[in-house]
This record gives structure tokens, sequence and C-alpha cells, in this order.
């Protein structure tokens, strides 16, 4: 049998943060009535005309400057013109021959630790469209133009992924480097960053790309994953049965797990693309480049590398920690104020990372604050509850019962160290196992820890958890041993 | 026509202004002097597709109330009359289109509001080819704009019915744009002054675009002080157009009086010899040379000049503006305002018929030739290529402007022509602008003077300025027009029939 | 370069507009004259000349990002052909 290789390209679609909208002063607030936030020039009423968003343009530069890119000195906006009801000009003002942002270069993290380079196309500016609704108005549809004119980059990669999973490390990172920079809040599901895949498969070994297949708006991770998976397997068990790839543009069916051609767009389209004429080109100096760099924040990579030689972590745990920057906004803040930072790593990317994803919420809605997660840290540190209880204690926080000694008050979850409680628990315990204890007396010292363990469990069961480990082995061993 | 009658719609703006300011007249009697004229001629014109008296009346009212409290803006009063291609809110603009006849305005256009804050007076709309395109004001969806000097022919286009309202003095001035010559043309065929500003002098919001790299709007007027006039309430830097630009305005007036003296005056020798390519006709190039003679008896010396790329400028021009014709004229598709064809059966019916039934013929042409223009395969030899040319035809303007201070010639090859001479071969019609069009590739500011008659009809003088020299031609078209009385000529008119001859 | 019926089919596909089969002819050579008319430009020589699209190669302007807009969308939805619960009405968008 054959072996395929895919090759992936992705161009993702992302809404800049900007409070107006890219050509005309209209409000960009997601969520809002329909046409409520489309004014004359959004409706592309005769007559009207745009004007360039300063803000928009800054964000442009700074993605480009995360990314390591070129910044054009000189760009280009052109217009695309087709017709669509979502479309109101008859054209998207686009830029075409001249981005904005030029060929970059960008790391990607796979999930076996290894980094992987992606090359970055170029990034460009232009104009959202509106939406179509499809409920049914009659066998009609409905045209909400509120999103028409929000501003977009569209970031195209070379085609330099090999597997679905680095299509999805590298649409994490793109999420990870827009939504530190702040500009874009990353929402998939309210479609602030979207996703098309350019799709196709080779055999192994062969340099020449296969013929590819888009597939659109793709708005998951979860969706882009499992999307190029199926077109993966679509189009290799079409060729293995002798078929052929044939290049188009298809829709994924998340509920079917499919992949269909898309109706409208079969036939080909000319865009004719031309320069803007009610736009000038536009031109940014080195200067303000400069001074947009000198705004950056710190990003991802950057953040990580000082995880690892900061807080002495794992370049695993540095990597997700700072996958979000509220997260390791988050943990910077633990680490600060319990003065444990691996325990705080340990904490919220386990722990707390979990219950975010069981309560499917995220950091900013987390009910605990950092400094309160600290407190729980510290009483692990100083003994006064063991990890378990801890659990219990941070499961109560997040249910707002209060500060961690308040619940660890009431709840009479205190650690025991008192050596005369623990030491008659351990004389019950092991006079209730004589078998047990026998064995281990008779056992030579390579089976003693192992066998030793057998009385650990319902030691700590009959003090409810409470009881200090530590200390507990101290004393069973010298029981066991005396 | 009572003497009374006479002296209001003969004043100049400039008169007319004094005269309100005396209390001579009040700007409410002024205006229904004018919707009176209107009602009395208009029908035999068709120089306007929306009178708007209702409107008309109570802005006189508020002008008049200003000027009694002494918060007259500049032009306060002043009944006027706006091309139906900027937009007015509640009112009807059309664009001459069937496929904007039920088109309100929900807002105004910029220039629009400059009138509105001077205090002038909006009469109504004025006919115009649909969408700018055409030089004879034939392809109006509301019917062709009749000349007030012979009713059998054109008044010229696009901006036909203001050069035609103009003249008849059925307001005292309008506003036009000119893409390819729409304001120059028609104020030649008419006999009355207009001015093509520099491109980015007057802001192009809510000016419905037909090709937005050449689109300019500018005033029409009686004469070079009138169009100063209005030059002072229009020019300016405008935030919501990209390619307005920042560049204080002077006052126009303040410059009409001077001197002439040592003007240098170059004459292209492309643009003359009758009898060549160009279709001037020699009572034209004769009107033509006998201005220039009082140009320089005026003071200003005369060269000849070169512009090496003359006959390129109507090829490259109907690449460039057909092509960015085909994509502005795209937004008319049916859905959000305009002309939607009855009961589409899909979208792509919806758009195709309704483009279909809501453009005119020449239109949908040129939208087809930029479409073409613009298409795979096409785009680098046709539009790259004009773009190219373009820039070669501005190159030599460039070149004459470091020799002389302004270029002089006809603004048309011949006079008026007869209603549906030209309207069956467009190439011939888009020769009309052979002298208007270069201009507007280059952007440059440029005049048509009333300069005599030829065949009973008025012929133009075009006299084209270095950029943002409009206060140059204003100058030069004043004392032009203190020593000559073109301009002064006005066409008898009737409430009927056909016979209007020249007085 | 000549234009085709053909092609002329295409181009107003493309635009959004009807033509009746009976006007093709003699569309076809009205436009055919237009683009021989132009044609004329193949024959200059523009060897490193830029192209011009604005007369004083200005630099885009740019916009404060600012809301400036109220909501108006009564009065803009007043003047659509069609349109329902706030939104326009167009025949079936089939994607």
């Amino acid at each position: 049998m054959m072996l395929w290789e895919t090759v992936i390209g992705l161009e993702v679609h992302v809404q800049l943060s900007t409070q107006s909208k890219i050509f005309s002063g209209a409000g960009t607030e997601f969520g809002a009535a329909p046409n409520t936030q489309a004014c004359a020039v959004d409706l592309a009423l005769p007559g009207t005309l745009p004007v360039l968003n300063e803000q928009a343009l800054r964000f442009a530069i700074m993605f480009g400057l995360a990314m390591n890119a070129k910044i054009a000195e000189r760009s280009v906006f052109e217009r695309k013109n087709y017709f669509y009801p979502d479309l109101p000009k008859g054209y998207q003002t686009s830029q075409m021959d001249s981005p904005i942002v030029g060929p970059g270069l960008v790391d990607i993290e796979l999930p076996d630790g290894t980094v992987k380079q992606v090359r970055l196309h170029h990034a460009h500016l232009e104009e959202d469209a509106g939406k179509s609704l499809h409920e049914d108005f009659h066998g009609q549809s409905g045209i909400d133009l509120n999103r028409a004119g929000t501003p977009l980059i569209e970031i195209v990669s070379e085609p330099d992924m090999r597997s679905a999973e680095e299509a999805v490390a590298y649409l994490k990172k793109i999420h990870s480097i827009v939504t530190y920079l702040g500009i874009s809040d990353g929402e998939m599901s309210q479609g602030s960053l979207r996703c098309d895949a350019n799709v196709s498969v080779r055999p192994k070994g062969e340099e020449k790309y296969g013929t590819r297949v888009e597939i659109k708006n793709i708005n998951s991770f979860r969706f882009v994953e499992k999307a190029i998976k199926r077109e993966v397997l679509r189009q290799t068990e079409l060729i293995e049965d002798g078929g052929k790839v044939v290049m188009e543009t298809r829709l994924y069916d998340p509920d079917k797990d499919e992949t269909r051609p898309m109706r409208s767009k079969e036939e080909a389209n000319d865009y004719r693309y031309f320069p803007c004429p009610d736009l000038l080109p536009v031109v940014v100096d080195t200067a303000t480049i400069e001074q947009i760099r000198a705004t950056l924040p710190e990003l991802p990579d950057a953040k990580k590398a000082r995880f690892i030689e900061q807080y002495g972590l794992s370049p695993y745990d540095a990597a997700v920690l700072t996958m979000e920057r509220p997260i390791a906004d988050y943990f910077e803040v633990v680490a600060a104020a319990s003065g444990e930072p691996k325990l705080s790593a340990n904490w919220v990317s386990g722990e707390l990372a979990a219950k975010l994803n069981k309560e499917n919420t995220r950091i900013t809605n987390n009910p605990i604050q950092p400094e309160q997660l600290a407190g729980l840290i510290k009483r692990i540190v100083d003994n006064t509850i063991s990890g378990k209880i801890a659990k219990q204690v941070f499961d109560a926080m997040w249910d707002g019962e209060g500060h961690v000694d308040t619940i660890i008050e009431t709840r009479g979850l205190k650690q025991v160290s008192d050596t005369g409680a623990l030491e008659k628990l351990v004389d019950d315990v092991l006079a209730f196992h004589p078998e047990q204890v026998e064995q281990y007396r008779a056992a030579d010292d390579s089976k003693r820890k192992k066998l030793a363990g057998f009385f650990v469990g319902p030691i700590m069961k009959a003090s409810k958890g409470q009881a200090n480990p530590g200390i507990v082995n101290q004393i069973l061993m010298k029981k066991l041993n005396g | 026509m009572s003497l009374h009658d006479r002296s209001l719609h003969e004043l100049t703006i400039a008169e007319q202004l004094q005269a309100l300011a005396a209390k001579k007249f009040s700007s409410e009697e002024l205006t229904l002097h004018y919707l009176a004229r209107i009602e009395k001629y208009d029908a035999q014109l068709n120089s306007y597709i929306t009178i708007t008296p209702e409107l008309a009346i109570e802005a006189a009212r508020a002008a008049d109330a200003a000027r009694a409290t002494g918060t007259a803006g500049a032009l306060a009063g002043i009944p006027l009359a706006q091309k139906d291609i900027f937009c007015t809110l509640g009112v009807r603009t059309s664009c001459a289109s069937k496929m904007l006849d039920n088109f309100i305005s929900p807002y105004n256009a910029t220039v629009v509001e400059k009138f509105n804050a001077a205090g002038a007076v909006c009469l109504g709309k004025t006919n115009m080819d649909e969408f700018a395109m055409g030089s004879s004001n034939e392809s109006s969806f509301y019917g062709p704009v009749k000349n007030p000097w012979n009713t059998d022919c054109v008044p010229g286009g696009s901006s036909g019915g203001s050069a035609a309202a103009v003249a008849a003095q059925l307001c005292a001035a309008a506003t036009g744009t000119d893409t390819g010559g729409s304001i120059r043309q028609p104020a030649a065929l008419c006999g009355i002054t207009g001015l093509k500003p520099t491109y980015g002098r007057v802001s192009r919001y809510g000016m419905i675009a037909f090709a937005s790299s050449l689109d300019q709007g500018g005033p029409m007027a009686r004469s070079a002080e009138d169009c100063a006039l209005l030059m002072n309430v229009m020019a300016g830097f405008d935030e919501r157009d990209s390619t307005s630009v920042q560049r204080a305005v002077p006052d126009y007036t303040s410059v009409l009086n001077n001197s002439l003296e040592g003007l240098r005056i170059g004459l292209p020798k492309e643009y003359f010899n009758s009898g060549t390519d160009s279709g001037l006709t020699p009572e034209i190039e004769r009107a033509v040379q006998t201005s220039i003679k009082e140009l320089e008896n005026l003071g200003a010396t005369i060269k000849e000049i070169s512009l090496p790329h003359t006959e390129l400028a109507v090829p490259c021009y109907y690449v460039i503006a057909p092509a960015e014709c085909s994509s502005n004229l795209s937004r008319f598709d049916g859905v959000r305002y305009g002309y939607r064809c009855t009961d589409p059966k899909d979208l792509f019916d919806l758009y195709s018929r309704s483009r279909d039934e809501g453009f005119g013929e020449e239109v949908k042409r040129r939208i087809l030739v930029g479409t073409y223009a613009l298409s795979a395969g096409f785009v680098d030899a046709y539009y790259r290529k004009a773009q190219q040319v373009r820039r070669l035809i501005q190159q030599d303007f460039v070149a004459a402007f470091n020799e002389v201070d302004v270029i002089a010639g006809p603004t048309t090859p011949s006079p008026a022509f007869k209603l549906g001479e030209k309207s069956s071969d467009p190439v011939t019609m888009y020769l009309e602008d052979i002298y208007t069009i270069a201009v507007n590739l280059a952007g440059l500011p440029a005049i048509s003077l009333p300069t005599g008659f030829a065949d009973n009809k008025p012929v133009g003088l075009q006299l084209i300025g270095n950029y943002f020299a409009e206060d140059k031609l204003l100058n030069v078209g004043h004392r032009f027009q203190q020593v000559t009385d073109w301009h002064r000529r006005t066409p008898a008119l009737h409430k009927s029939g056909t016979g209007v001859r020249a007085a | 370069m000549t234009i085709e019926p053909a092609d002329i089919e295409k181009v107003a596909k493309l635009a959004r507009i009807r033509i009746d089969a009976d006007d093709l002819p003699e569309l076809t050579a009205r436009l055919g004259n237009i683009l021989a008319m132009v044609d004329k430009l193949q024959a200059v020589d523009t060897t490193g000349i830029a192209p011009m699209s604005n007369p004083f190669d200005a630099e885009q302007r740019l916009r404060p990002d600012a809301v400036t807009e109220v909501d108006q969308r009564d009065a803009l939805l007043a003047i659509a052909p069609k349109t329902e619960q706030g939104l326009f009405l167009v025949p079936k968008v089939i994607e």
C-alpha cells in the first residue's frame, strides 16, 4: 500500500478589536440587533467613500512584527470584485499585490514537545462581509450587514504543515499571538478567528504537490483537526480507488463529520482585482514601525523562555502556561504570592485547567483569585493540609465558600501532625492486619518498601485524609521495624 | 417679460448678494421668481429632474431671517440647482437613472452640506446623462435636455441640465461634475462659464461615483466671478474623502482683478489646425484665436507648446473610466436601495435582471467594456497600460507648465450638435471630449469661458491651469469677461414651440 | 484584440447584466469599435513608466478609531426594496 503525505496551508481570518470599522465610523460590537451597526458607508449607499482606520493598520503592523515578518513601507488596497448579498459594494476592499505584512516565520509547538517552523506567506488587511441568515423568510434569505466592514487580517501560511495536529498547533500559535497582542479577542465561536484549510495529499517522497481542496470556515480547533483528517481520508481513498481529486471549495459539516462541495462557488470566478481608486497607497515609515515595535508586549515564545529561566519550569510546563496570556499572567501572580513557582505551575496547569475545562469556562471568569490560590499553596507547603485535602479546599473555594483558612477551619480539614494521636491510629491499623505485619517482618529489604505501602492507605483513610503523610511514614517505619 | 423680472434673474450672484443685503428684494422673492421661470420654461428644456419648491421657499425664508439677524452665510438666499448626482437628504437623487428613480437619499453630500451651511437655496436637481456617462445628455432616464440656444440641439453632457438651467437663467448657478469634460463641454455648448477644479479640491463624498480617480465637482455659472463665489463655498478638505486634499482654500474672489501683464499662455499645437483628425471646425478655431488675441491685449504673451500624447487621451480614458465605473456601479444590485426587478427567481436573476432593466444602454456598455478591461488576461494590457499612458499624459502637462502659466484652446471641436446626431455611434460621441479628457487624466483644473458663436451656437474657450491654480483661471476668466460680453448673451426663451434663437 | 459574442456573454455574466440574444450581434460590434479605438494604447512604449492612479501620488490619510455613526437602521431600511425583521431580503442564498 502507498504511503501518503498530507500537505496543509492555512488561511486564517482574524477580526481586529477596533472600536469602529475599517473604513467607516460605525461600531463593531458583537451581537447587536441586525443592521443597527451598518452605516451609510457599510451599506454602500451611492456616493459614500472609505477612510482607513488608524488602529486597524496599527494592529496589522503589530501582528507582522510579532511574526518576525517584513512590514511593507507601501501597501495598496485593491478591489476584489464579485456579487454576493453580504457584500454591499459588489467588491471587497482587500490587499493583493502589495500586502501590509510580508513573509515571516513562526515556531509551533507540537504535542510531542518538538518545535517546527512554519513560513508565513503574507498577511493583509481587508474588510469583513455581512451575514446571510437562512431562517425561513418565506423561502428567502435575510441579510445583516453589521459585520460588513469589520477589519480583518488574513494570514496566509506556506503549505508547510504535514498533519492535522500541526495545523492545529499553528492555529493555536496564531490565536496565542493575536490575543497576546490584544489585537483580537480570538473568539472562534463568535467568528473572530476563522480558518480555511488548503489540503492536498501526495505519495510520500514525491516533491510535487497534489491537487488541493479548500475547506472553508472551520470554526473551532477541534473541527480543524477533524475536518482535515476527514478530508485527507476522502482524498486518499479517492486516489486509491483510481479517482482524481478536483480543485474545489468544500464545507465541513461537523454534525455529519464530512466535507461537501460548496454549490455557490462552483463557477470559477474572475475577481478583477485593481487598486481601489477611493483609497491611496498606505505608507508607513520606519520610525512608526519602530515606535509600534516598542509597544509590543512580551510574546509567547519570549515568555516561555523566561518562565523556564526564571521559575525553573520544564519546557512543556512553560509552553502550556504561556499559550494564553491570561493564564500566564494568572500563574505569575500565584507564583509571586506563594513563592512556589513549580507548585503554582502544577496547580494552574493541572487542577485549575481541569476545572475550567470541566466547567467550560475560561480563566478570566475563574472565581478563584490568584492570591487565594497562592494562599492554598502556602498551606500545602507549611503542612497545614495535604495535597489531597487541598483539592477539596480548592473545590470549596471555587464554590465561593471563602478564604482558604476559613474553609480549613470550618470544615476541620487541618492536617493531623500530633504524634500521640497518629501513633494510636498506626497501632490500630497494624493490630487489624496481623498477617500483613508478619509478612513484612519476614521479607527482605528489597520487598519491604512495597509491603509497607499497604498500610498507608488504611491509615490515611482512618484519619479522613488529614494525617500528615510524612509523620505517618516515620511512625509506621518505627513500629514495623521496631 | 417685465423689467423687474429681468432685473432679478439677469443679475449676477455678486449683484444679487448686494441687493439682498440692501433689502432691495428678499430671498423668498428671488426664489419665487426663479421657481416661476422654471414653471414657465422648463417644460421645453427639461433641465430639471426634480424641483423642490417647498424646500426652496423654506430655505429662502431661513436665509432672509438669517440676514435680518446678521448671521447670513456667504451665499445666503441665492437660488442654486444641484446636479442630480449629489445626494440630497430627503430628496430623490436619481443620477438620471431608472436604477435610482425611487432613491430618496438618507444623507447629504458634503458639497450640499456646504451650500446649506452657506445659506444657499436649492431649487431642485438638474438633469444629466445617466450616471454622468455621456456628452449630450441624451442618456437620461428622464429624457434629453434641450439646448436653450437651439432646442433641436443637445446642451452637452453630462452636466447638461445644469448648463441649460444656468444658460436659461432658471437658477443663479448650478453644480456640475466633470469626469472627462462633463462641466466644461456643456458649459461651452450652452454659453456659460464652468470650472473643473483640481482633483481632490472639492469633496467627492456624496457625489455618486462614475470613475473615482477622475471625478471632480465644480461650479457652473454665468461668469468667472460667480464661479469664484461658488468655489469659496464648495472647495476644501473633507475628512470623509480619502482623496480630498489637505490644503488651505484661498478667497477666489480676491485675485479676480489681478493684472494679466506677463501671463504666459501656451497654445498646444495638437489642439489647433482645423481640418486634421480632431474635427475642429474653422469657426471655433477662429473664435478661440480671436479670444486669445483679446488676452494678448490684456498683457498676456503667447507661446506654442506641445502635448505630444494628446491623441492617446481618449483611448486612455475609455479604459480607465469604464474600468472604474464597472466596479463602482456594482453596488446597484437591487438589494439595499434602488430598482429591483419583479419576482426574481434566484439571486443571479435578481442581479442580472435588476441591472439590465435599471441601467440604460450607455451605462451597460461601459460596465461591459470596463469588466472586460479588468478581466483575467486583459487587466495588464488594458487597465495597467492605460494607467501608464496616463502618467505620460500628465508628464506632458508638467513639462508644459514649466514654460507657461495657462494653456489655452477650444473646449470642444464643434458647437452643439443635433439631438440623435451622434447617439448611434459611441466612438464618435467619445471624440466630443477630445480637448477635455486629458485634463481629468492629469487631475488639473480647467475652465470653459463663452467666447463667441459658431452657427448661432455658443463656443467655449478652455483654459487649463497648473495644479491648484483655480484662482489663476478665475482671474484670467474674469479679466477676459470684463472686456468681452459673450458671457452676457442670453438665449431667447419661449414658453412653447421650438423657435429659440440667439439674442 | 477582437471581441467575440462569447466574450461578451462571459463578461455580461461576470457583470451581472442580462443580455438578450437578439442584441448580442449589435452589442458585439459596438464594443468591438470601442476596443479597437482603445487598442491604440498597445503601440505605446511604457517601459519603466509607473502606473498612475492619483495625480499627486498621494498617501492614504488615517482616521482615528472612534465610533462616529449612530444607529440609523429605520431610515436606511426604509429605502430598501424588501426587508423583514430588520434584515434585507433576497432570494435564498445557497452555500
